[in-house]
């Protein structure tokens, strides 16, 4: 296993408490860094708070990152206990209502794009004071290959998705010279409850896009994304890493 | 203490290695506990180089020119004979080729440009993957370029050969998507390298202006993300095209 180096390093996953953002928190914490996660979910943080925490230092923050003022107050709080900040991983995420789009709701839309992308900016923009002040930070966002392609009847994930991989190169170019990196990671479907709990029609859909056969496992992308947090990703920035099994097409 | 990426027991080729990025991938993957065979047509700097990396770990040098499939079998059945397999090919050969604008662009040095770069790349990638894929695991990396994807002025052959390895890296890599084995491509921008440096001075200013980061990149920072590409846990990435261009690329 390769032993990535993130000793000492303060890092906020949002969306920790399972799937493929609790993979990296346990991947970061392997690696040496003081991992926070956030949920919504209190039982879920307890339970993965607990579990973590005997891995190394790990907090936990119930904060909803589509609210901007929990945002900011959570970082804030964050940078008051730990000192800094130089690792985010935007990471929370839901599928949003799988359906044509004439029967997609207001709701659903804005729920949706306001957790995915909006709530991606305003922990971004949060964090960025603590990693300007040491000249030197990661911003990781998961998007997905649907950003890339679209997926049939997921208009607010598609859209959202997109717009995660805009927000990356455009924040990546205004920080170019500014030591902190920002970039995004294009997974096509991991096996997480999430794709697990859709419909087999879906299910299937997804499958048989991927080249190598198989939905990804956690791990997988919890290990490209330590990576992408480390010193050796250097010259990289505004970049789009594709995790998809041979899938993506760009 | 720094990352350390897990290539033990690993048997990897790494092509146009006698310097450049080549060289600094060979000496990430000592490090990394891999051993290496160094390919390149230089025999003479190749041979100082192997001398070098030899203290840091198993280096097999072999003399070829990966435009010649005779050459390429030649060395990937050395390499065999040597190590007993290959888990790792990663293809740095490459020239630049003349710059020069296209209508005064001469055939031979056409020629010349796509057969090292491109068709060299398909011939050590076909005669290793062909052993990569009996065995069902395999890490093959090419070298393409930001030059591949937008096109660089006055430098046909070296855009169009690098655009051919992006296409040849998604193409293998859907081949052999079930089978173990992963291609990828890196595409780095202008790099510090005495290439680097030549490209460079072709586009002076107007080339550092279009980096974000208003810095060239350094080979070290290429092989340290080929390591990582080379290594078990890049499981789930194949066909893509990682950039490295300090924030310029597109997409």
């Amino acid at each position: 296993m390769n032993r990535i180096d993130l000793e000492g390093r303060v890092a906020l996953v949002t969306g920790g408490v399972q799937g493929i953002g609790r993979a990296i928190a346990e991947r970061l914490l392997r690696s040496g860094a003081a991992v926070t996660i956030w949920d919504l979910n209190e039982e879920r943080l307890a339970e993965a708070g607990k579990a973590l925490g005997e891995l190394g230092p790990c907090e936990t923050g119930k904060v909803d990152v589509a609210d901007p003022r929990a945002v900011q107050a959570g970082i804030e709080a964050l940078v008051a206990k730990r000192g800094t900040l130089n690792i985010l991983v935007n990471n929370a995420g839901i599928l949003g209502k799988v359906a044509p789009t004439l029967e997609q709701e207001d709701a659903d839309w804005t729920r949706t794009v306001d957790i995915l992308l909006t709530g991606t900016f305003w922990c971004s923009r949060a964090a960025l004071p603590p990693m300007l002040e040491a000249g030197w930070g990661r911003i990781v966002n998961i998007a997905s290959v649907s950003g890339k392609e679209g997926t049939p009847n997921m208009p607010a994930y598609s859209a959202a998705k997109a717009g995660v991989i805009g927000l990356t190169k455009s924040m990546g170019r205004e920080l170019g010279e500014s030591g902190i990196s920002v970039n995004c990671i294009t997974p096509a479907a991991v096996e997480t409850d999430l794709v697990r709990n859709t419909t087999p029609e879906h299910h299937e859909y997804m499958l048989r896009n991927i080249p190598m056969g198989r939905f990804g496992q956690v791990e997988e992308i919890a290990n490209l994304a330590a990576w992408l947090c480390s010193a050796d990703c250097s010259f990289t920035t505004g970049g789009v890493f594709d995790a998809s099994g041979a899938r993506s097409s760009y | 203490m720094t990352t350390k990426y897990d290539l033990n027991g690993r048997k990897a080729i790494v092509t146009g290695a006698a310097k450049g990025i080549g060289r600094a991938v060979a000496e990430r993957f000592l490090k990394s506990g891999a051993s290496v065979g160094i390919w390149d047509r230089d025999g003479a700097t190749l041979a100082a180089t192997a001398e070098e990396l030899s203290k840091l770990g198993p280096v097999h040098p072999c003399v070829l020119d990966v435009s010649h499939s005779h050459e390429v079998e030649g060395g990937v059945t050395d390499a065999i004979d040597h190590w007993g397999g290959i888990d790792i090919l990663v293809t740095c050969a490459g020239i630049l080729g003349q710059v020069c604008p296209t209508p005064d662009y001469p055939e031979d040095e056409w020629h010349r440009v796509i057969e090292i770069n491109l068709t060299g790349t398909f011939l050590c990638a076909r005669a290793a993957s062909r052993h990569m894929l009996e065995q069902g695991y395999g890490r093959i990396v090419t070298l393409s370029s930001d030059s591949g994807k937008e096109g660089t002025a006055n430098m046909p052959a070296y855009s169009a050969a690098k655009a051919g390895i992006i296409g040849l890296t998604r193409g293998m890599a859907r081949e052999f998507a079930t089978r173990g084995v992963t291609v990828n491509s890196i595409s780095p921008t202008i790099i510090d390298t005495e290439m680097g440096r030549e490209a460079a001075k072709n586009f002076g200013e107007k080339a550092l202006s279009r980096i974000p980061m208003k810095r060239y990149g350094q080979p070290e920072e290429i092989a340290a993300m080929i390591a990582w590409l080379c290594s078990e846990e890049a499981s789930f990435t194949s066909g893509t095209i990682f950039d490295a261009t300090g924030g310029r690329s597109h997409y």
